[in-house]
């Protein structure tokens, strides 16, 4: 990879596919870790700046995590998604290596908020809010409704293969976690099997990939965990009750009803909600990010970072076993 | 024996050190994690002061429930091992509550502010009946 700027690479590369551009400017790096990094930059245009954002992994650094659906497949699926009318940032360029930026794409940047809290409790978001639910129901039936030909290669994944998996990292943390075996036990006895549907997921279809404006969805974001499998898993994820930051008796998001959510996706393609497998899957959700925190906490241990972030959220796991218990062991 | 002032003490005068005389003069970024770091400090401190009587709790709760001793670590690895096997569960007596009890004990350190742990506590006030 070149040693120059990623302003003067990125001035390059769009010149080579977006007519009448003269450079980029504004280039500002926004998030990620060593494999993979977002910045923001603006186009420059005779006829006005267009905001975009490139997502790559700098090539020679590690391989993506086993989990990980691949940037190539990311945009492949993002190009499908807008295609299909699910609310999506345009991809403009798939990263080439004449573009010696590595493995990524180019998309257009949108203007909208992902921060819960503000989502949440904000104003401008009010008249927004009753109607998310409903509308995350109709995107998330597009989106389990794209051709499967037409998809990339994923990982296909089983509620079995899903709870062996986390059955290995409970086991990898050696540390005694009764509840979480409660919730491991449960997952194994109620399983409902391979889904007759198997569709596309999105995998991380929660609050932070969603971006939401005062007239409601404005994009789904960040597709990195997309596979095939379930498609009521997308439905138990955004239940999950570590997404609804406060407003626990709105349980998709903390904004709406599962009622809505529901009537939202049989409405779209008349595909139907099978509401037993969506609670299994907000158990299995709700296990995993469980397990993820206690993740952060033995990355914070043996990584060289010493990240005090990481080690507070090893601290969260707790509220996902108060949450394991509400759902599978309430009090009277 | 060590002296005064107790570790408590001193977490405590770090942390309100840092909440009111730090804080004002830090944005950005390094105000987030100045946030993070008062309430690792924080967590600290409820632990220090909770600990002592929720493992004593647990402990004893953990020896009866399964008729064994040991260290709460051993106990609790039983435990797990037991739940894993089936060979406990729900119906189980006492298994619930003393889920319910130790995961409660441990959301009091690390969360006392999460919305589920709270309304249990609401729950819990309003079925226990007003003493005479």
């Amino acid at each position: 990879m070149s040693a120059a700027p990623v302003e003067d690479l990125l001035a390059r590369c769009v010149a080579s596919w977006y007519p009448g551009a003269t450079g980029v400017a504004s280039a500002v790096r926004l998030s990620g870790g060593a494999s993979q990094e977002t910045w923001s930059f603006d186009i420059v245009h005779p006829d006005g700046h267009i905001g975009a954002i490139l997502r790559r992994a700098p090539q020679g650094y590690g391989a993506a995590p086993a989990r990980a659906a691949g940037l190539n497949a990311e945009a492949m699926l993002m190009r499908l998604a807008h295609g299909a009318g699910v609310p999506s940032p345009e991809v403009l360029h798939v990263l080439e290596a004449k573009d010696e930026l590595g493995v990524g794409f180019i998309m257009q940047r949108i203007a909208g908020e992902t921060i819960p809290r503000k989502i949440l409790r904000d104003e401008q978001f009010a008249t927004a809010r009753p109607k998310l639910a409903r509308q995350l129901g109709g995107i998330l039936a597009d989106i389990h409704g794209l051709p499967l030909l037409q998809l990339p290669e994923l990982r296909r994944m089983t509620a079995a293969a899903e709870i062996a998996e986390l059955a290995r990292d409970i086991s990898s943390f050696n540390w005694p976690r009764p509840v979480f075996e409660l919730a491991l036990r449960w997952l194994r006895d109620h399983d409902p099997g391979p889904s007759a549907r198997e569709t596309l997921v999105h995998g991380d279809f929660r609050h932070g990939n969603l971006m939401i404006g005062p007239d409601g969805v404005r994009a789904v974001l960040d597709w990195e965990l997309a596979h095939l499998g379930d498609p009521m898993e997308d439905l138990g994820w955004i239940c999950v009750n570590s997404w609804r930051f406060g407003e626990i008796d709105k349980p998709v998001g903390g904004f709406g009803s599962r009622e809505d959510l529901f009537a939202g996706y049989e409405a779209a393609h008349g595909m139907s909600v099978d509401p037993a497998r969506v609670k299994f899957w907000e158990v299995m959700g709700t296990l995993r990010w469980g397990v993820m925190c206690c993740g952060m906490m033995q990355r914070f241990r043996e990584g060289p970072d010493h990240s005090m972030e990481r080690a507070m959220i090893g601290r969260r796991s707790s509220e996902t076993e108060i949450d394991l218990l509400r759902l599978l062991a309430p009090r009277a | 024996m060590q002296d005064e002032p107790t570790p408590i003490e001193l977490i405590k005068a770090v942390a309100d050190f840092l909440r009111a005389d730090i804080t004002p003069q830090i944005s950005g970024h390094a105000a987030f994690k100045l946030r993070v770091a008062i309430n690792a400090l924080d967590l600290v401190m409820r632990q220090l002061s909770l600990q002592d009587g929720s493992d004593a709790a647990e402990a004893a709760s953990l020896s009866a429930l399964l008729g064994e001793q040991g260290s709460p670590a051993d106990l609790n690895r039983i435990l797990a091992d037991r739940i894993a096997s089936g060979e406990a569960d729900l119906q189980t007596p006492g298994l619930k509550d003393h889920l319910w009890q130790t995961t409660l004990a441990k959301l009091a350190v690390d969360q006392p502010n999460y919305a589920a742990y709270k309304r249990e506590l609401e729950a819990k006030l309003s079925s226990t009946p007003p003493s005479s």
